[in-house]
């Protein structure tokens, strides 16, 4: 699926141990020239440490990373064509805004002039022209901010590496960054290569998704591919919300669907992966948003009892529990005409959901996280 | 601030009688002192005067203030030379051993720096250790003289002294963030230039400390200069020490007192403002 010229960095078969306990498995990713590719997993998954392997921070104990076909394996921080943001943002408390932003060149040992320049024009990109001379603990978190990625993009680097960049700030300041580093990065045309644990700020933010757990790799795909189509249910639940069915196969039919015994219900099921034969154990998944709630009257889906309902302002969450004991999440979208739209606590409803929409993978045996 | 608590109260109290009694009391003393008359009979006759003061003005008295100074001063680089590597290494070992080293570090303390400026003199002796052991060695076909002279008192200085300069260096570098020297190095500045534009200004106010830490007491400890320098090579401790105990002259020891803690107070003064200045030229740069 890579296209050589396109790679910017090759990490091939790259782990690393800290006492003895695997942080990064053998491990292999390519970074495309001129993505925004989220590392993305939840804490302790060897996210930050292989975002370290890459700034030169710590060595691997095995294998070889590639920046545009080079060896960088060995080579320091200060020699690779590579910048980071730190999550602590890592700010010199002693220096001015300016003198911070023009470490970097200053270390090159820039022309004065073109130091000068440059930095304002960098500053200028991150709307701190008027700031320059304040010391980093006079702004705020997200000046401060500005200042650590004005820091590092200054040195064009071949690859932007951001960890957990936007962790500090509060919500709406979250959202406003988000929308200024893609505009960044746009303007910039640089690599960047984030690591959160957000899957909200992954989804919306990058062009692949890589998921992670334990050090390994589980997904790399686009946002919409790890969301719609995840290749099993820890990435199916850590990239969203998710109701999983137990079924298994009673038919295969000659369309490319199946059916499968629900709940003691037989239902069609679309199988995209294929590959299914009867009397095949599977997971059902679906989203919140797929599910719908009906009136108690209707012959179709699942019959149920409303034990939960969360206002979350643009939508409205049921816990939904069904005769047979399983709970399910329904996310349903505010549409005031409809009048079976607010069911009360209590109520018995039917659940059925979108045709078609189901996710369909081969039982598994451990349970996700 | 609340002073209800009566257990608060008391020590509150109590700090500020011991503090009355032994600290202001006492500076109240040396400094009436300072500008009476010498008393054969009572140390002090009640009579307003200068001539202490003045008699600090002699060239003599000038001179062994200057060489006390220099010799503080060259004390206070060698502890540092040694200090700021040593507290820098030490934080930078695991965190099982760095508390044995510290420990280390503190443990002269418990002995009476006397004693261990007594120690020194064996070691330093003709027919001390070491030349014991140079001779022994080869090294040196006759017994080196190093005790009474200068460098004796430097190294008995630096010996108290040094635990003075590595504690505040050690804190300093406790604190240093070690996301900054990455990120130095993310940026691409090689060691040398982290150091220079990094590592030092920020572990200068430990620096400042340490060399006030160990200049101000260098200038007073007259038993190191006693014991390892001999009649020669005096300190500005020794000539208030001899003025009370031996010349009997209370009015000139207390006025030679106030002009050293004068002199003390004005470099610490010194040291601020160049703090201050130093902190305004770099803002000044940026706007440069």
């Amino acid at each position: 699926m890579a296209i050589p010229e396109q790679t910017v960095l090759q990490l091939q078969g790259i782990s690393k141990s800290f006492n003895d306990k695997r942080i990064v498995f053998p491990l292999d990713l390519d970074i495309r020239h001129g993505e925004f590719i989220t590392l993305l997993g939840p804490s302790g998954c060897g996210k930050t440490t292989l975002l370290r392997l890459i700034g030169g921070f710590e060595r691997p104990d095995s294998g070889t990373i590639l920046l545009a076909g080079r060896d960088i394996t060995r080579l320091p921080p200060n020699q690779r064509p590579v910048n980071t943001v730190f999550q602590s943002y890592a700010l010199f408390p002693h220096m001015s805004v300016f003198d911070n932003v023009a470490y970097g060149l200053r270390a090159e040992r820039r022309p004065r002039a073109e130091v000068q320049s440059r930095v304002r024009e960098v500053l200028d990109m991150v709307q701190l022209g008027e700031l320059a001379g304040r010391r980093p603990d006079q702004l705020s978190g997200g000046q401060q901010q500005r200042v650590a990625i004005a820091r590092a993009v200054i040195k064009k680097p071949r690859l932007l590496l951001l960890d957990e960049p936007l962790s500090a700030l509060d919500y709406k300041l979250r959202k406003q960054m988000q929308i200024e580093l893609k505009r960044i990065q746009r303007e910039l045309g640089i690599t960047f290569v984030f690591v959160t644990h957000d899957q909200e700020e992954a989804l919306s933010m990058s062009d692949r998704v890589v998921v992670m757990r334990a050090g390994h790799v589980e997904q790399i795909g686009t946002p919409r591919d790890v969301y719609e189509n995840p290749c099993n249910l820890f990435v199916a639940g850590f990239v969203g919300e998710i109701n999983v069915f137990d079924a298994e196969v009673t038919e295969v039919l000659g369309d490319g669907r199946l059916v499968g015994q629900i709940e003691g219900r037989r239902i069609t099921l679309p199988a995209r992966n294929g590959g299914f034969a009867v009397g095949d154990a599977l997971h059902v998944l679906l989203r919140p948003e797929d599910l719908r709630l009906l009136p108690p009257e209707r012959a179709e889906g699942f019959s149920g009892e409303v034990v939960e309902r969360n206002y979350k302002g643009m939508t409205l969450e049921s816990v939904i529990r069904l005769e047979s004991g399983h709970q399910l999440l329904a996310s349903e979208f505010f549409d005031e005409s409809d009048p079976d739209f607010d069911y009360r606590l209590g109520e018995r409803i039917r659940v059925t959901w979108v045709p078609n929409w189901e996710v369909l993978l081969p039982r598994e045996t451990a349970q996700p996280v | 601030m609340k002073l209800r608590n009566p257990f608060r109260t008391a020590v509150v109290a109590l700090i500020w009688a011991w503090m009355l009694l032994f600290v202001f009391l006492p500076n109240l003393l040396v400094i009436v002192a300072s500008f009476l008359v010498r008393d054969d009979v009572q140390f002090v006759r009640l009579e307003a005067s200068l001539q202490s003061y003045a008699r600090l003005l002699d060239p003599v008295y000038a001179g062994v203030f200057l060489d006390s100074l220099g010799m503080a001063l060259t004390t206070t680089l060698v502890c540092l030379l040694i200090g700021y590597p040593f507290a820098y290494a030490v934080s930078r070992l695991p965190a099982r051993v760095k508390p044995l080293l510290i420990f280390l570090v503190i443990l002269p303390f418990w002995t009476n720096s006397l004693v261990r400026t007594y120690a020194m003199k064996l070691l330093l002796a003709t027919n001390g250790l070491t030349n014991q052991a140079l001779l022994g060695l080869g090294v040196v076909d006759a017994p080196l003289r190093m005790l009474y002279t200068e460098g004796a008192v430097i190294a008995g200085l630096v010996y108290v002294l040094l635990p003075f300069m590595i504690l505040p260096l050690y804190a300093v570098f406790e604190q240093l963030r070690a996301d900054l020297l990455e990120v130095s190095s993310d940026l691409g500045a090689e060691r040398w230039r982290t150091f220079r534009y990094v590592v030092l200004p920020l572990t200068m106010p430990g620096v400042l400390a340490g060399c006030l830490l160990v200049l101000i007491p260098a200038v007073g400890m007259f038993y190191v200069a006693d014991v390892l320098g001999g009649a020669k090579h005096l300190l500005i401790g020794n000539v208030i020490k001899n003025q009370f105990l031996d010349a009997r002259d209370w009015p000139f020891g207390a006025a030679a007192s106030i002009v050293l803690t004068l002199a003390m107070a004005l470099l610490l003064y010194a040291y601020y403002l160049s703090a201050r200045m130093v902190r305004r030229r770099s803002a000044d740069d940026a706007l440069a």
